[in-house]
């Protein structure tokens, strides 16, 4: 009898969490428990997923905003991304080094995060239904153009531009001395030799986190989540359907872009040109995985989904390799994350909209 | 509704029809005098590239027909395609037979994926597109994990030339010597010194051929039932999940012939790239030749190659007399692609939402004459 209950609850939990979820879960849990067997530091590796969690965890809760209008995955993240790369070289091209240099590089890229975004949310605007493909290569078509951009624009910080020629930006640039650390140094937390706490990088994401958690829960972020679920009934009851989706493709846009940012100054390097190409599905399939569908997220499912994601991540290449010498952690990672994404597209429940 | 058009009215619809090819004349009236190429040479290269791409786009008008968009699962047919060519490579058999093997075994592979995408698909009814899309993504992962782990490993490959160093997997390229060019050169004819692959040219007629006489049998009309309305088509009998599963199967499958088509004119065969890159380029230069989401035929396929290849050969040249860096012309050509799939995918749907909203309107219309 008792055991039946388990049973029955235990199922009730597994469905109501997503099978998917519940395999990832325990997959990575198996990985860290692997760990010390095979050599690995459990210490690293919590440390670097922590570090990976608040890199990717800004860039994960752009998605949230678009999800609740109902503009379906922000497959165009890298429209996002590339306002943030403008405030980044803009700041450095304005060259005061040091802690400054970061909340420059966020002033510079918020009117380029509206001004994009604005435009993208107007186009989204017109084709109701394909959001999704036409996002995917909206980002696409952004960053190609970007690459042209970056040849051509009048950049001449010597950091930043090709030594031999004197113009165009670098592929990969440093940030070091501008804003390399600035939020993982800051008020971070030594726990052991291995163990290293990024506070600083995490309190920035809860930040931001609790802002729109907070917006939400406003009047105008519940007209946000009433467009996403029955823009008909939203319509009806007197809200402007187009201007509160612009207004979430906006915040999404801009969180791409801050998210970008705490990404650099962790990661050490500004990438250009083909760099963020692909980085909207590393962040759709985290919130993902996190338990959101294509209409509904939470804040819940941007921390759970980017600590899973990331933590396969960062665990699949250490113990896999320390295991059978192979380093298959790129395919598991392909195949998960985009798997992921085909399980959401293809849920039934989901799809009628 | 009236019928009577004026002039302008009419040059105006036909511009607004045909946004994306108009575009790319002018891109190209502007670029090739740029890049300063001969007329001779400028020919002699779309030559090459139709003999090479055709087949490949042709593979994408049949899930068209069915109403399920463009089929960027066609990369899963060109993953098929370059797993028999990896296995011919191996066992050294060269010309012709060797193509042709590569085919037979590329088909059930093909078959296979085709159908396990259609499954798919028809999950995801009504976001075709993104879910291919994003199949074809997955499969390149389950694909890295049989070529570059499994060959050599389980599924034996004894060529050293094929297998990495280190036992396992096969290299990041393939020499295609023993089919390099094998149709291509099987019959040419030179016309003003411009080298024609006949035989190439004939393979391409037949697939157009194919499409043509499919499109008017019982599934091809079915399929086009199913393309105009599925809940129609289900009342009329027709087994909807079933036929649009058929039709990626068709599309899989040809995308896996024509991938072989194009690596024999190539020569070489980046194992873990080739197929990623084919799904892009021949879907935009099916949209520059006009065709869109929801209609496309064979005189797209022929215009789209045409254009798109004439940008693409002549950006690079076009950048660097002009600016001075080919790099430019590289980028632009890139841009100008996935710009042209995003102008296309946008005017497809605004398009969408103004006849729905204009069939609304006549609609009113009549309900107030009855009235």
């Amino acid at each position: 009898m008792t055991i039946e209950k388990l049973t029955s609850s235990v199922k009730g939990m597994v469905t109501s969490f997503g099978l998917p979820r519940v395999i990832i879960a325990l997959f990575l849990l198996v990985l860290f428990i692997l760990a010390p067997f095979v050599g690995v530091n459990v210490g690293t590796s919590l440390s670097d997923t922590l570090n990976r969690f608040g890199m990717n965890a800004v860039m994960v809760l752009a998605m949230v905003p678009m999800i609740h209008s109902g503009c379906g995955l922000n497959f165009g993240l890298p429209l996002g991304i590339i306002a943030g790369l403008l405030g980044a070289t803009i700041s450095l091209q304005v060259n005061i080094p040091g802690p400054t240099s970061f909340l420059l590089a966020m002033l510079f890229a918020t009117p380029f995060a509206v001004i994009l975004g604005w435009g993208y949310g107007q186009l989204l605007n017109r084709v109701k239904g394909g959001e999704m493909m036409i996002a995917t290569y909206v980002g696409f078509s952004s960053v190609a153009f970007m690459c042209i951009m970056w040849l051509l624009l009048p950049f001449s910080n010597p950091t930043m531009v090709w030594g031999y020629s004197g113009s165009g930006l670098r592929t990969t640039i440093s940030v070091e001395g501008y804003y390399l650390h600035v939020l993982n140094d800051f008020l971070s937390i030594r726990l052991s030799d291995h163990l290293l706490i990024p506070t600083g990088m995490i309190l920035f994401f809860a930040l931001l986190a609790f802002i729109i958690w907070a917006f939400l829960h406003t009047k105008t972020g519940t007209a946000m989540t009433a467009v996403g679920s029955n823009p008909v009934f939203a319509r009806a009851s007197g809200i402007n359907v187009d201007k509160i989706r612009t207004l979430s493709v906006v915040m999404s846009t801009w969180l791409g872009a801050m998210g970008i940012l705490v990404y650099q100054q962790s990661f050490g390097f500004i990438q250009l040109y083909m760099g963020p190409f692909y980085m909207a599905l590393p962040a759709v399939s985290a919130i993902l995985i996190g338990g959101a569908s294509v209409n509904k997220a939470s804040i819940l499912n941007v921390v759970v989904g980017t600590f899973l994601f990331q933590g396969i991540v960062t665990m699949t290449p250490s113990v896999m390799n320390s295991m059978i010498h192979t380093d298959m952690s790129e395919v598991i990672r392909i195949v998960v994350s985009n798997g992921m994404i085909l399980y959401a597209l293809t849920r039934k429940t989901e799809a009628v909209r | 509704m009236t019928l009577h058009m004026t002039k302008t009215q009419k040059v105006l619809r036909f511009m607004g029809n045909n946004t994306v090819p108009i575009l790319f004349l002018i891109i190209c009236a502007f670029g090739i005098p740029l890049s300063g190429y001969s007329a001779n040479y400028l020919v002699s290269e779309v030559i090459v590239r139709i003999a090479r791409n055709s087949f490949l786009i042709v593979s994408l008008l049949i899930p068209i027909l069915a109403g399920m968009g463009l089929n960027f699962g066609m990369t899963l047919g060109a993953m098929a395609g370059q797993i028999g060519l990896i296995f011919i490579s191996d066992w050294g058999i060269a010309g012709i037979p060797g193509m042709l093997l590569a085919m037979i075994i590329s088909t059930p592979i093909s078959i296979l994926l085709g159908w396990w995408c259609g499954k798919i698909l028809n999950l995801a009814k009504g976001r075709e597109m993104v879910t291919s899309y994003i199949i074809g993504f997955f499969m390149n992962g389950i694909y890295q994990m049989i070529v570059l782990y499994g060959m050599g490993a389980i599924i034996p490959i004894r060529s050293n030339a094929l297998v990495l160093p280190r036992g396992y997997g096969i290299r990041n390229t393939v020499n295609l010597i023993g089919i390099r060019k094998s149709l291509d050169n099987l019959l040419t004819i030179r016309l003003f010194g411009i080298p024609i692959p006949l035989v190439t040219f004939a393979v391409i007629a037949l697939l157009c051929l194919f499409v043509l006489w499919f499109k008017k049998t019982k599934l091809g009309q079915d399929m086009r039932a199913v393309g105009q309305d599925m809940e129609v088509a289900r009342a009329a009998g027709i087994r909807v999940e079933h036929t649009r599963i058929i039709s990626i199967i068709i599309s899989t499958v040809f995308a896996g012939y024509g991938m072989i088509l194009y690596l024999q004119n190539i020569g070489t065969l980046n194992t873990y790239n080739s197929h990623m890159q084919i799904g892009m380029f021949s879907v935009a230069a099916l949209l520059v030749g006009g065709a869109t989401v929801a209609k496309a035929n064979i005189r797209n396929v022929f215009l789209g190659v045409i254009l798109f290849h004439l940008m693409f050969i002549v950006s690079p040249m076009a950048g660097k007399n002009l600016i001075g860096q080919a790099q430019l012309g590289e980028y632009f050509r890139v841009f100008v692609s996935y710009g042209v799939i995003t102008i296309s995918l946008v005017l497809y749907e605004v398009r969408k939402k103004r006849d729905r909203g204009l069939a609304g309107l006549v609609l009113a219309a009549e309900q107030e004459e009855t009235v």
